[in-house]
Order: structure tokens, then sequence, then C-alpha cells
């Protein structure tokens, strides 16, 4: 019986309490006369069935019953079911809208077969955790490694697509040709590479992404079999990847098969390879790392001059997401959770009050016969009614967002941003909408359950109860504590922002128009076509009205950061140690001027400065107080990119890798200096324009002038360069407006919340007010009370807020440029804002508590 | 009987337990599984109603006021302290006739298309 009793709990509370008796008692009928085994199964078999079947409908009919209550009673207090709906549909669709950047970058499983496999491995010399490797390592790492199923190295490269239009630069990779099929992707059209088909000796093959198929080849079936000009090489179309394939990352418009030239191939300091690698199944990551260590350490054996205290470091592909990224997405999440808590305190709070004022409709209910039980489920009915039109609402707000939210993941990682709130998406939404009407519905409805349970008909005292006070306070000092931590949290990202912009880049941004026009190979591959180019293209431009300098260099600061190579001093010669590194940029005459670099010493790159002259170089300040402190460098020599170059002048240092972060010192050579068909990725590229009028009305007339010089030249990244350093915080302004939002919801919920309690308390303490006022007290007695009561919880709130924002300061460290994480700004301006707050929202009901009417309160009393 | 038509018939057609209940309670009060019990008698073991569907029959018809619980219980010696009694409302009485005359006018209309014995 015990057990049937079990199964009778599946039915509604109420219905249980009616009939569960009577059900027993028949079921004991039926059993007792059930003769043998057979029949007593049978009896059972029916018995479960039966109570399984009457469940559903039954539970159904209480739903249905308790939604038109519902319904009912939200249409009496529209005022409080906007309030609540828009303060969840905040809440959630914060939430909801986080959730679609970090289910892409940590939850979903990249796009590729088993991704959990693939690894990354990298070289990692003295100084660096990650450094690309170099063509011999990467081909003793494929014999020597047992760990892996497979390995496949890539280049990232670009190229000039001829033929399809106007020419045009577009962004790919050439990969190993078992990249593609260990990744675990089938092409959408054709083929993948193959290691039998795509050699060195067979035409030479392309597979196009998706992007540029759709773009530029008008997404034609027929591509395949076509034959395309990259850099001036034919390839053949042999393959389409699908639409979700982004790899090495989410701008690859196009493979290639990877080509290491004899010269590189047994260059170990010359490292650009990325390499992919599949673990074998049984074979851990620890375990393959440990391995690639060994096989360092016989390679440093090998090679001790190249790889001196070399290593290597392997790790999954899925973990490679920029610890900055990490870090704020961590910060969005843990702010969005702070949104939503502070909504559901919120709604709590009102969902309090309003449970205070319907004490007698529950009695009444509980009088007629409701139980408690079904009391509570019709509470917990009209919150989760009220979260789920939130939840709808804050899905829709999500939506709106995605614009801001899709720039939170970088466009390194090979995943796609989310275009729209998918099913996932819609799954989370849907979790966090139960757990928020649970959330804020469990303690008002368990209060107002046991209350209404034991008052019965009792008149209802007045007042909240004094627990019910406290919880209520209690609930308002988390408000304010939760909203302190964003505001300190979101006020260091400002700090730090305003510290980044106000960072002097090194060079003069304002006035200067950049472009590219990336030349192609082998038509360029000698230094004097390339100087020819330049020369055509420099002459013009600088006669264009207005133009007051321009000039060429190989990758512009903050578009390129690295380009790091190795300083031999005539000492130690051919050694690469911890940090004797510096940036190598090629340059034509004028370009500090065009950049606005001052020049402290010495002399400019100047057109003398040809193959047949000694090699010369323009060095950073950095680099002279490194290598040469305290000395004159001009005259002075080092050993730099194959040659020995001689110091003719030094300039200030620039930020190449970006305004927030530490840079190599800085070499610039001159464009002719260089061997023909050597070092063919420095090649000059990158034009600055500086100019005394508007910059971008010049655009037309450098293409025109570009075309002039060579009608198969595209002229890509036109824009200003302040347009580039603007784009060096882009990301942290993306971060500071997502995290502000955050702050200031924070702000206005918790503000709501001080009011609505005070003005709760208000309306309850009516009655002593004015008992306190025929007694002798004055108005702005009564309103300093008030006060006083929304600033102690302020205070308290603050307080707690303070030293859990110190803490998020701390865990924020590495997003903080160098503000420290107890900045007295910071923390004067979120307290100073708190208290404002707090006495904003204290004052409307403190200033109603003094203005009762003391007769008119007395007499209904 | 004051009770409007349209108020009988928004319950009709009634569920085949509901009208086999209401059948059941026209001659007397009964407790839950004597209704089982009466049901399955009159017809023929036929229908076996289930404690599920009866006794949430028995919630619903409540709620409509087709029946109600019988406050004094018939003298029986072999009463039980827990069973409870049910008894049909001149309501349901209505309801129950309002349905006979529904399916009555139904036979009619088989028998006039050929599908049931006897005039039409």
């Amino acid at each position: 019986m015990w057990l049937y009793r079990l199964f009778l709990y599946l039915y509604p509370a109420g219905f249980r309490a009616e009939y569960g008796e009577e059900m027993t008692a028949v079921f004991a009928e039926k059993r007792r006369r059930a003769r043998n085994i057979f029949q007593v199964t049978a009896v059972w078999m029916e018995a479960v069935y039966d109570i399984i079947r009457h469940a559903v409908p039954l539970h159904l009919d209480a739903l249905r019953q308790d939604l038109r209550y519902t319904l009912r009673s939200l249409h009496r207090a529209p005022g409080f079911a906007a309030t609540v709906i828009l303060v969840s549909a905040l809440g959630i669709g914060a939430n909801t809208a986080v959730f679609t950047a970090t289910d892409r970058v940590f939850l979903r499983p990249l796009p590729f077969a088993e991704p959990n496999r693939l690894v990354r491995i990298w070289e990692s010399p003295p100084g660096y955790s990650r450094m690309e490797v170099s063509p011999p390592n990467y081909h003793d790492w494929l014999t020597m490694a047992t760990s892996f199923d497979g390995m496949a190295a890539y280049a990232r490269s670009s190229a000039n697509l001829v033929g399809q239009g106007d020419p045009v630069r577009i962004q790919g990779a050439e990969v190993s040709p078992v990249l593609l099929s260990m990744l675990g992707v089938q092409p959408l059209l054709g083929r993948l590479f193959s290691p039998d088909i795509d050699v060195e000796s067979a035409a030479r093959t392309v597979i196009l992404a998706y992007s540029l198929w759709q773009r530029d080849f008008g997404a034609d079936p027929n591509a395949l079999g076509r034959t395309v000009t990259l850099d001036d090489q034919s390839y053949v179309v042999v393959g389409v990847m699908p639409r979700e394939f982004l790899f090495p990352d989410r701008n690859s418009d196009y493979w290639t098969t990877l080509q290491i030239s004899p010269g590189n191939a047994q260059d170990r300091n010359n490292n650009y390879l990325e390499v992919l690698a599949r673990l074998k199944p049984r074979v851990s990551l620890a375990m393959a790392q440990r391995e690639m260590r060994q096989v360092m350490t016989h390679l440093e054996a090998a090679h001790p001059v190249e790889n001196e205290r070399n290593s290597a470091s392997v790790n999954r592909l899925g973990d490679e997401i920029p610890r900055q990224t990490r870090l704020l997405l961590v910060a969005l999440m843990g702010a969005s959770l702070a949104v939503l808590l502070i909504a559901c305190t919120n709604i709590a709070n009102l969902l309090l009050a309003r449970g205070m004022a319907r004490r007698r409709e529950m009695a009444v209910r509980s009088s007629l016969g409701a139980g408690r039980e079904r009391l509570v489920r019709q509470l917990f009915t009209e919150s989760l009614t009220l979260a789920a039109v939130g939840g709808a609402v804050g899905v829709v707000l999500a939506h709106a967002a995605l614009p801001l939210l899709s720039r939170l993941v970088p466009p390194s990682l090979p995943i796609a941003p989310a275009t729209s709130v998918d099913l996932r998406v819609l799954l989370f939404a849907l979790v966090v909408t139960g757990l928020t009407g649970m959330g804020f519905g469990a303690l008002p409805a368990v209060r107002v359950g046991r209350e209404a349970a034991a008052a019965g008909l009792r008149e209802s005292s007045r007042g909240g109860g004094l627990r019910t006070q406290r919880l209520r306070a209690t609930l308002v000092v988390i408000e304010v504590a939760a909203s302190v931590v964003l505001l300190i949290a979101s006020g260091l990202l400002i700090r730090a922002l305003m510290e980044v912009r106000s960072t002097d880049p090194g060079f003069q941004p304002q006035g200067v128009l950049t472009a590219r026009t990336w030349l192609s190979w082998p038509r360029y591959a000698t230094t004097d076509a390339r100087s020819d180019f330049y020369r055509r293209v420099l002459t013009e431009v600088r006669a264009l009205p207005g133009v007051q300098s321009a000039a060429y260099t190989s990758f512009l600061p903050l578009v390129m950061g690295g380009g790091i190579w190795p300083v031999e001093m005539d000492t130690r010669t051919g050694t690469r140690a911890q940090n004797e590194t510096a940036s190598l940029r090629f340059v034509t005459p004028a370009y500090f001027d065009a950049m606005g670099i001052p020049m402290l010493r010495g002399r400019d790159v100047s057109d003398a400065d040809a193959a047949d002259r000694p090699f010369i170089a323009v060095v950073s300040q950095s680099f002279v107080e490194r290598y040469f402190p305290n000395q004159d460098p001009v005259g002075r020599t080092f050993r730099f990119a194959y040659f020995e170059r001689i110091i003719v002048g030094m300039v200030d240092d620039v930020h190449v890798r970006g305004l927030e972060r530490e840079s190599e010192p800085q070499v610039y050579l001159s464009h002719q200096q260089v061997p023909d068909d050597g070092l063919v990725f420095y090649a000059p590229k990158d034009l600055a324009i500086r100019t005394a009028g508007d910059p971008l009305s010049l655009a037309p007339q450098i293409r025109d002038i570009v075309r002039r010089a060579d009608p198969a030249q595209p002229v890509s990244n036109l824009r200003l360069l302040g347009d580039i350093v603007a784009q060096d915080t882009a990301s942290r302004n993306v971060q500071l407006r997502v995290l502000g939002t955050f702050a200031g919801l924070a702000f206005f919920l918790a503000a709501v919340g001080i009011h609505g309690l005070l003005s709760f308390t208000a309306t309850q303490r009516a009655r002593e007010i004015g008992v306190r006022m025929a007694l002798g007290a004055n108005k702005s007695g009564i309103a300093a009370m008030f006060l006083r009561e929304g600033i102690v919880l302020g205070l308290v709130g603050v307080a707690i807020g303070t030293v859990l924002g110190y803490g998020a300061g701390n865990a924020m460290g590495a997003l903080l440029f160098g503000i420290g994480p107890l900045d007295p700004v910071t923390f004067g301006g979120a307290i100073a804002l708190s208290l404002v707050m707090t006495v904003v929202g204290s004052l409307p009901p403190a200033l109603r508590a003094a203005n009762v009417d003391a007769q008119s309160v007395m007499r209904e009393a | 009987m004051g009770h409007t038509k349209s108020a009988v018939e928004k319950h009709l057609p009634l569920p085949l337990a509901t009208f086999h209940i209401l059948m059941c309670l026209a001659g007397a009060e009964r407790h839950g599984y004597a209704i089982i019990q009466d049901v399955a008698e009159r017809t023929g073991g036929d229908l076996q109603l289930s404690a599920g569907t009866l006794y949430r029959s028995i919630h619903r018809m409540l709620e409509q006021g087709l029946i109600v619980e019988a406050r004094r219980r018939p003298a029986s010696i072999r009463d039980d302290e827990r069973r409870r009694y049910y008894r049909i409302t001149a309501f349901g009485s209505d309801v129950a006739h309002a349905e006979a005359a529904r399916l009555q006018r139904l036979v009619q209309l088989a028998r006039s298309s050929g599908f049931a014995q006897g005039r039409a």
C-alpha cells in the first residue's frame, strides 16, 4: 500500500488530499480480490498506468486555473506586472546576451571533427611562451614525435586576386596538404588537398572559403576547375569549403598548399610556421607536452646555436583563447549574474510588499479550503508567468544587443560570431527564466504560504511583521552591494580606457591617410622593380595638393605587431638570447616625417642608401638604451636580418604592438638594401600620406595613381591613421559599453529597490507617524528618520560592495592597464554615486511620510 | 426546474464515465468503490472504471455541480469512516436527462440512415 501511496504523489496535492484515501481503499479492494500472482500483477499495472494517465491532465487543470487566476490578479495590478516584467527582462536579457558570446568562445565545441584532440604546437624560446616554428624544426618534429596521429603546418598568407572584377587583396593560408583533412571537415564542393595529388610538381591548386566564393565568384558552382591568378601565379580551384569552416581565423578567404623554399627549409631562425596536430586517441595533453620537450632537448643538442634553450609548448586548439578575452567574458558573466541577482532581489521585494497587501485575500482563499500548498503553487504560477513574459522580452533585448556582443568574439578565433539567437541560447534563456521565476518567487511564496496557513481569517496585523521587514532590508543591502561592485568594475575599466587613450603612440596620427598595396611575387621579386613602383607612386602622391609627405613601410605600427628578429652584437655572433630582439621594418625616405615620429639624432634613410652602399639602419631610442647605453649610437654596427648594419640615425619609440603592450625596440632599414627575392614578407606595402587638407578626399586619386603605376595592383585598407589608433582601443570600448550598461542597470534597479522599500514602510507606518506627530514630532524629524533608515541600508551595502569590488578589481588586473585595483578615483566615484543614489531613492518616500496628515490617520485609527 | 437550457447544454455531450456515474447515482447515494462495481454490473463488465478515471470525474462533477457529497450517510453496519458518499443534484439530473434526449435523437437519426434497427 505504501508503494501505491507513493505513486499518488504524482497527483496535485489538493487532489491527493481529497481522494487519496479513497483511491487507496479502492485499490486495496481490487488487490484483495486478485487470486493469483498474474491477477495481482494486472491490478498493479492497471493502477500505475491509471495514475500516470490522469496525473498530467490533473496538473494541467490546476495550471489552467492558476493561470486564469494569475491573469485576473495581474490585470488588477498592471503597474506591478509591468515593473516585474521589465526588471526580469533586463536580468534575463543581460544573461542571455552574454551567453551568446560565452557559448561561442567557451562551451560550443569547435566546428572540427573531435576538436578535443586537436592541439597547437609552438616553439618556446626564452622570453616567449609561444613562437611560430621554423621549417627545419617542424620537419624534425614530424619525424621524431610519436604522440600524434597527424601533424600539419600552415602559414598565414595573402595574395592579390586578379581576374574576378577589380583586383583585390585577399587573406588566407598556405597549408600542408593533410591539414584540411586532419580537421575532418568535408568540402562543400570539389575536394580537399591530397598529399598524393597536390605535390610541388603539379599544377598549383586553391580551395576557396565560402565567403570568398560568395563575394567574388558569385556562388557559381562552375567555379570548380576555373583558373585564377593569385599574386601573378595561376591556380586551379579544386574545392569550396562550407560556410562554417573558418581556419585559421574568421578572415580566411582561401587555402593553397604550403611551399617551403630551399632557403627557408634550412633556416632555424626563421619562425613563421604555425603547427597543428591531432593527438593519438590514448595520448593525453600532458604526455604530448612531455614528449615535445624531450624532442626539443634533442634538437637543442643537435643545433646548439639556433635552438639554444629553446623548448616547445602544446595547447589544445580550443584553449587558445586570448587571456584578455577569457577574462573579459568571465567578468561579463559575473556582471550579468549580478544584474540578474539584483533584478531577482528587487522583484522578490516587490512580491513581498504585494504579498503583505494580499494577506487578506490569501487568508480568505485559505479559509475556503485552499491548502497551503495550493496557495504556494498559485504564487509560483504568478512569478513564473511574470518571469516567462520577462524572459521573452529579455530574448528580444538580447537579440537587439547581438551586433555589439558579437564583437566580443575576437576574429582571431576560428569561430563564427553569433548572428541570431539560436536554439541553444533560447534553451539557456528558458532555464534562466525558470530559475529567475523560482528565485524571486521562492521567498515570498514560502512566507506568504506560511502566514496564510497560520493566520486563517484572523485580521492581519499591521506592519509587515518584523522578520519580513528585516528580510526586505537585507535584499536592499544585497542590491546596493552588487551595484557598487559593478560600478567599481566599470569605473576601473573607464579609467583604464582613459589611460590607454592618453598613451602617446609615438607618432602623430592626425591628418594621415594610409593605404596598402601588397606587391605580388615574382613580379616584384627584384628590389629594382619594387623601387620603381614606390618611386612612381610616391612622386605622384607627393605632387597632390595639400600632401606634405608620403612614404612606404613594411607594416604600419598597430597593424602588425610581429616581424621580430634577433639582434646579434659583434661579440656574440649568431646567438639568440633572451630579449635581444627588435622589430624589423623597411622604409622609404621620409617615413618618419609622414608619420610624425621625431628624429632624435643623425639622419633619415635616403635615396642614396642603395644596394651597393653600406647597409644602414635607423634605430629607436629604446634600441640604443638597450644595446648602446650612454653612447652615441651613430656609426655603431650590429648584425640584423642576415647583414651587418651601421646606425645612421635614432628616432623616438613607437608602440608597434599596440598602445597597451610592451613593444620590442625598432629597427628601420632602407627599402633598397635587401637582396633580390629576400625577406619577401617585409617588402614595403603600407603607404602613409600626411596632408594638410581632408585626408579621405585623396582616396580616389590614390587609387588612380596606383592603377597608373600597375593596373593589376589592388589598393586595400584605405583608412585614416587615426582610425587605426582608435581601432586599437575598440575592443575596450565594447567591453566598457557592455559592462557600463550592466552597471547602469544595477544602479537604477538598486535605487528602485530602496525607493520601493521605504515607500512601503512609509505606508505601513502611517499610523505610527500620525501618533508621533500628535505627540509633537515635526515634519523634518519624520523625514530625517526615514532618510536615516535609507542611508543606513545604503552604507551597509556600500561597505560590503567596496570590499567585493576590491576583489573584483584584483581579478580583473590584466584588463586594467596599470590602474591599481584600489584606484582612489574609481572607488571615491562609486561610493559617492551610490550614496547619491541612496539619498535620491530615499527622499521621495521620506517626504511623503513627513506629509502624512496626522489628523486623518488618527481618525481612521 | 430552474436551470437554464444553456447552462445544461454547456455540459453536453457528457463524457461516457460521467454519464454512467450519474445513472448509477440516480437510484441511491453511493461511495466510490460501489460506483465502480455498479457501473461494471450494469454494463455487464464492459466498462471497468479505474480509480483515477472515477475520482477525476468526481472531482470535475463536484466542481460543475452535477453531484454533491452526501452529508448524511446511509445507516449501514459495514460503513467505513473513510468512505464518502455522493448524491446527484437536481442540476445533475437535468443534465443527465438532456444527455439521454440527445442520445435518443442521435439513435433516431441513425435509424433513418439504416444504421440502427427499429422505426425512424
